[in-house]
């Protein structure tokens, strides 16, 4: 019964949220008051009934009923209660009913604070999401129905994939989707403007907390992801330039720069039309990854299971949102842009630099994912892409804009003076060089161009982001404080900085060594020593292992005990590697278990990563930036205003 | 210097940095773009020599080998057709099995042992890698051909 | 006006690239079978139920047969298994399963809580017969013919409308050829 109650309220969903898409853009266009009311109350419907669409797999796993095939396929038993859970999105069909909560639960909150907006400009807004809710949902319900029964019903099912059996995995598709999903509402914001033709400066400002909130989400599931693969599945990598991975990335990357963008375009009117192009963009990439993925039409460890059917209905859907986001955008965007200029120094000069280079490093990205794509068609023949391509074309673009980034945040609108610019930025230039080639040659003892360069950006953007917040906090009482915009940027690009040097430094020092060792012996890595002690059964909930136990020390002293895993998985009988990982603000011991070699022997990795926590650090950073810049209080002021409308109107605040 | 000779500095330090920038980039892909080789063709000799490649195909049962106590690997690569012996030092992927299909990269050595620095299993046991599969197919209908070919002989 | 336009250009050349990509050409699924047409390789197995007693081939020479690989740890297996029981009780085309690298105590579970719509089932531990039968994943699923031909080869789960579309009409020949 439950699974029926799901499906329905996913059918009642889906027809009102084609409600929603067709009507307020109707009513916006024949300024109906009547239809343009539809809107809020459609949007809202849409999502409780989402709601209790996702409520009903979640109890359908709960109680493991497996005469429902997708939880036939992807629970059992004995999973444990929180995977129960997280399996709801563990696979394509689940984590597309994630996908249009979230877009509801977006369009909600943005049907809550959009009240100050024109009613008729909203209206549109809702209208887009509405119908970008209605493809999802009907290709849910067309191809990836998440309730089909299966008859007769199992006694027990085929078991969650053991590598999605852990708590970061859980969480990283919600964080990751609620980062993709909220481009939307940039989107949505640039095709109502487009539509109403009416693209000034308020367009930018009312889309920049969105912007800002779907960004910082992103970047947490994103180093989720990466935190993940490093423990679980990577044998000691935290990124592998994976197709599945810069789909989540090029998003990213386009967000980042649609944040700049915004910004230049709300203070200084200028980049309209190309900032319209990014918030286009950022969720066109969205799309495409969910494309790419799901499609099955490039190869990757991570690609849910392939399906050329799903793949035509996604990309027909893409037509219809890119290409008409993007006609309509040939259509309003020329004469948009002001004639009003800025001095080659200043803000907007650096800015622009920003938006061009990350620009770059998404085509680059993309050209060297849809490489082994091209290249089929084209000749037949089949590559693959070595992350070494990816690294360096990263790499190019990123190092200048870190340096960029340190001075263009100090640098003033319109117009900045070198000289002063020039005494603020000494000292901190000077501590960064000198510290940047003390660090690797002291604490690591060597030296490499590309670490030097590393470092010394990554010192230099932390120490200059530390200059206005220091300032600040030290200025006596009564002075004006950085304001929380200010601070949001200092800290993120404080998180950048961290982030560069944690990977030039693990990129040059991380050691790593395959070796066999048998019960007793000893084995030597970068100044640790690893000693295999022994090794023994282990039982869990749904897998037996086999635990080795391997002491640590250093200069002789015990560091500590590490218990890598070789599970089983008894449903699936599939095999899985669990990592010994001892952590340390400095550095990460790494060790895995390999395969028997005879005679009590065992092949056995040992990994020594320096500061690899500072990656993740570094990119939890930016997300507080993104936390702190988009609480700031110019954005609240709809919520103020509101508040003084309604006691003007004797309402209840 | 003149505004306008600044301006020229500028313009020109930015285009031979965009120069620079491009060859590095192209000059990666080259490096780094790996050919998938089927099996076959590798025993025919169609392989790119003094660079990485990657094969495909089924790990021959009984054919994995290891010295004890050694890392060292060596196991037959088939596409059912024709056979590859690979080396390999290091761990081998969790869902490494003979009869499974895997992608082996590395390079072929002098006496025709293709040594790979990397194993891969796909972490789904329902289908082989597609490139894999695909090559498999293609390894039988040329196996076909060449019998049809030799009935009229018959 | 052009560079406002150069964004549309670009993405109607991917989508191009897309939709060739997506060519129903490059499905795995429509690999050919290298045994299509051909004798069938045929097997001799001991019987899951039974590991004294042998399931060959030789058991359906003569007739039109159906040959199921399947595999306890197989998802799609599990979702193509409720048609095969009502296959087995709507034809008369009997289906051979090979337990395909699977474990033999899930398989019988398996097939006790599933129920068995096979006439026998062989046990191929070591997939001896699936790489004779270049089966590249569970499911897959083999028609042969009375001369033990293979007729036609299906990969992944099977369905009722696939059945009717690619199986029936080729049973109908198959059956009608000697009448």
């Amino acid at each position: 019964m439950i699974p029926e109650i799901g499906h329905f309220a996913l059918i009642l969903a889906l027809s009102l949220s084609l409600c929603q898409g067709v009507l307020p853009l109707l009513g916006a266009h024949r300024n109906d008051a009547a239809m343009i009311a539809v809107a809020r109350p459609a949007a809202t419907g849409q999502f409780v009934f989402i709601a209790v669409a996702f409520v009903c797999l979640t109890l359908s796993f709960l109680q493991s009923d497996f005469s429902v095939l997708y939880v036939a396929n992807h629970s059992q038993l004995s999973l444990p209660t929180p995977y129960k859970i997280s399996a709801v999105w563990g696979a394509h069909e689940g984590s597309l009913l994630l996908w249009v909560l979230l877009l509801a639960g977006w369009t909600v909150l943005v049907c809550r604070y959009s009240s100050e907006l024109p009613e008729r400009f909203s209206a549109r807004v809702i209208g887009v999401l509405g119908f970008l809710s209605f493809g999802f949902l009907l290709f849910t319900l067309l191809t990836s129905n998440p309730f089909e029964r299966l008859f007769p019903a199992p006694a027990d099912g085929a078991d969650l994939n053991p590598l999605l059996q852990d708590p970061g995995l859980a969480i990283h598709p919600p964080m990751l989707y609620i980062g993709y999903v909220g481009f939307s509402v940039a989107f949505a914001f640039a095709i109502a403007a487009m539509i109403s033709g009416d693209l000034d400066q308020k367009w930018a400002r009312w889309t920049r907390p969105w912007t800002t909130w779907a960004w910082l989400f992103l970047t947490i599931g994103i180093a989720l992801g990466s935190w993940w693969a490093y423990y679980e599945l990577g044998w000691g990598g935290w990124w592998f330039w994976d197709p599945v991975e810069n789909a989540s990335f090029m998003p990213w990357l386009i967000g980042t720069a649609l944040i700049h963008s915004l910004a230049v375009t709300e203070k200084r009117g200028l980049f309209k039309s190309w900032t319209l192009l990014l918030a286009i963009a950022a969720f066109s990439l969205s799309l495409l990854g969910t494309f790419l993925v799901r499609s099955g039409i490039l190869i990757s460890v991570h690609a849910f299971a392939v399906d050329p059917e799903r793949g035509l209905f996604i990309l027909a859907f893409l037509t219809v949102v890119i290409g008409g986001a993007l006609v309509l955008y040939a259509w309003r965007a020329p004469g948009l842009d002001s004639e009003a200029g800025f001095r080659a120094m200043s803000r907007e000069t650096f800015l622009l630099c920003n938006n061009v280079l990350l620009v770059i490093a998404t085509a680059l990205i993309l050209g060297g994912t849809l490489a082994p794509l091209f290249v089929e068609l084209l000749d037949g023949s089949k590559i693959s892409v070595g992350p070494p391509y990816f690294e360096i074309a990263f790499a190019i673009p990123m190092l200048p804009l870190v340096y960029l980034m340190a001075i263009g945040m100090h640098t003033a609108w319109r117009s900045q003076a070198p000289d002063s610019l020039f005494a603020k930025l000494r000292m901190p230039a000077v501590i960064a060089i000198v510290a940047g080639v003390l660090i690797p040659v002291v604490f690591y003892g060597g030296g490499g161009a590309m670490l030097f360069a590393g470092v010394i950006a990554g010192v230099w953007v932390m120490i200059v982001s530390a200059i206005d917040p220091i300032r600040s906090w030290r200025r006596s009482a009564g002075t004006a404080g950085i304001t929380r915009g200010g601070l949001g940027m200092s800290v993120a690009h404080f998180g950048v900085g961290m982030f560069v040097i944690g990977v030039s430094v693990v990129s040059a020092y991380t050691v790593e060594a395959d070796r066999s060792l048998s019960i007793g012996d000893r084995a030597e890595i970068a100044g640790y020593e690893f000693e295999l002690r022994g090794l023994r059964n282990a039982q869990g909930p749904n897998y037996q292992a086999l635990e080795g136990e391997i002491d640590i020390f250093s200069d002789g002293d015990f560091v500590g005990q590490l218990r890598p895993q070789k599970r089983t998985y008894l449903v699936q009988q599939s095999p899985m590697t669990e990592a010994g990982i001892d952590a340390g603000w400095n550095r990460d011991l790494f060790v895995a278990l390999g395969d028997p070699l005879g005679n009590d022997t065992w092949s056995v990795r040992l990994q020594y990563k320096p500061l690899i926590r500072f990656i993740w650090l570094g990119a939890f950073i930016m997300a507080l930036g993104g936390l702190i810049a988009a609480s700031d209080r110019r954005y609240k002021l709809t919520a103020r205003a509101r508040e003084r409308v309604n006691i003007a109107e004797g309402k209840p605040a | 210097m003149k505004p306008r000779q600044q301006r020229m500095l500028a313009v020109g330090l930015a285009v031979a940095g965009i120069a620079i920038a491009t060859m590095l980039t192209l000059q990666a892909f080259k490096e780094n773009m790996m050919f998938f080789v089927e099996i076959s063709e590798v025993s025919q000799g169609n392989y790119p020599e003094d660079r990485n490649f990657r094969v495909g195909g089924l790990v021959v049962e009984g054919s994995v080998k290891r010295q004890t106590g050694k890392l060292d690997v060596a196991f037959d690569l088939t596409d059912l057709n024709n056979k590859l012996t690979v080396n390999y030092a290091g761990i081998l992927p969790d869902l490494f099995r003979e009869g499974q299909g895997i992608i082996a990269h590395g390079r072929l050595n002098d006496s025709g042992v293709f040594v790979a620095d990397e194993v891969l299993a796909k972490h789904d046991e329902n289908y082989m890698p597609p490139e894999v599969a695909e090559s498999l197919a293609k390894a039988a209908a040329a196996q076909e051909a060449a019998m049809q070919a030799e009935q009229p002989a018959q | 006006m052009a560079k406002f336009i150069a964004p549309l250009i670009f993405f109607a050349l991917l989508l191009g690239v897309f939709l060739k990509g997506l060519d129903p050409e490059r499905d795995l699924k429509k690999l050919p079978s290298p045994f299509l047409g051909k004798e069938a390789p045929g097997f001799d197995l001991p019987r899951l139920k039974n590991p004294d007693e042998r399931v060959t081939s030789q058991d359906y020479a003569g007739d039109v047969a159906l040959v199921n690989f399947w595999a306890t740890w197989c998802v799609g297996c599990r979702q193509e298994h409720a048609f095969l029981m009502e296959l087995s009780r709507e034809t008369e085309v009997p289906i051979y399963g090979i337990d395909w690298r699977d474990q033999r105590e899930p398989a019988l579970k398996w097939l006790q809580q599933l129920g068995d719509p096979y006439v026998a089932s062989g046990f191929d531990v070591d997939s001896v017969t699936g790489i004779n039968w270049g089966v590249y994943g569970a499911p897959e699923t083999f028609l042969i013919g009375k001369e033990g031909r293979v007729l036609y080869k299906h990969l992944g789960p099977l369905n009722r409308s696939i059945w009717e579309s690619e199986f029936v009409p080729l049973i109908a020949a198959e059956e009608g050829k000697q009448e």
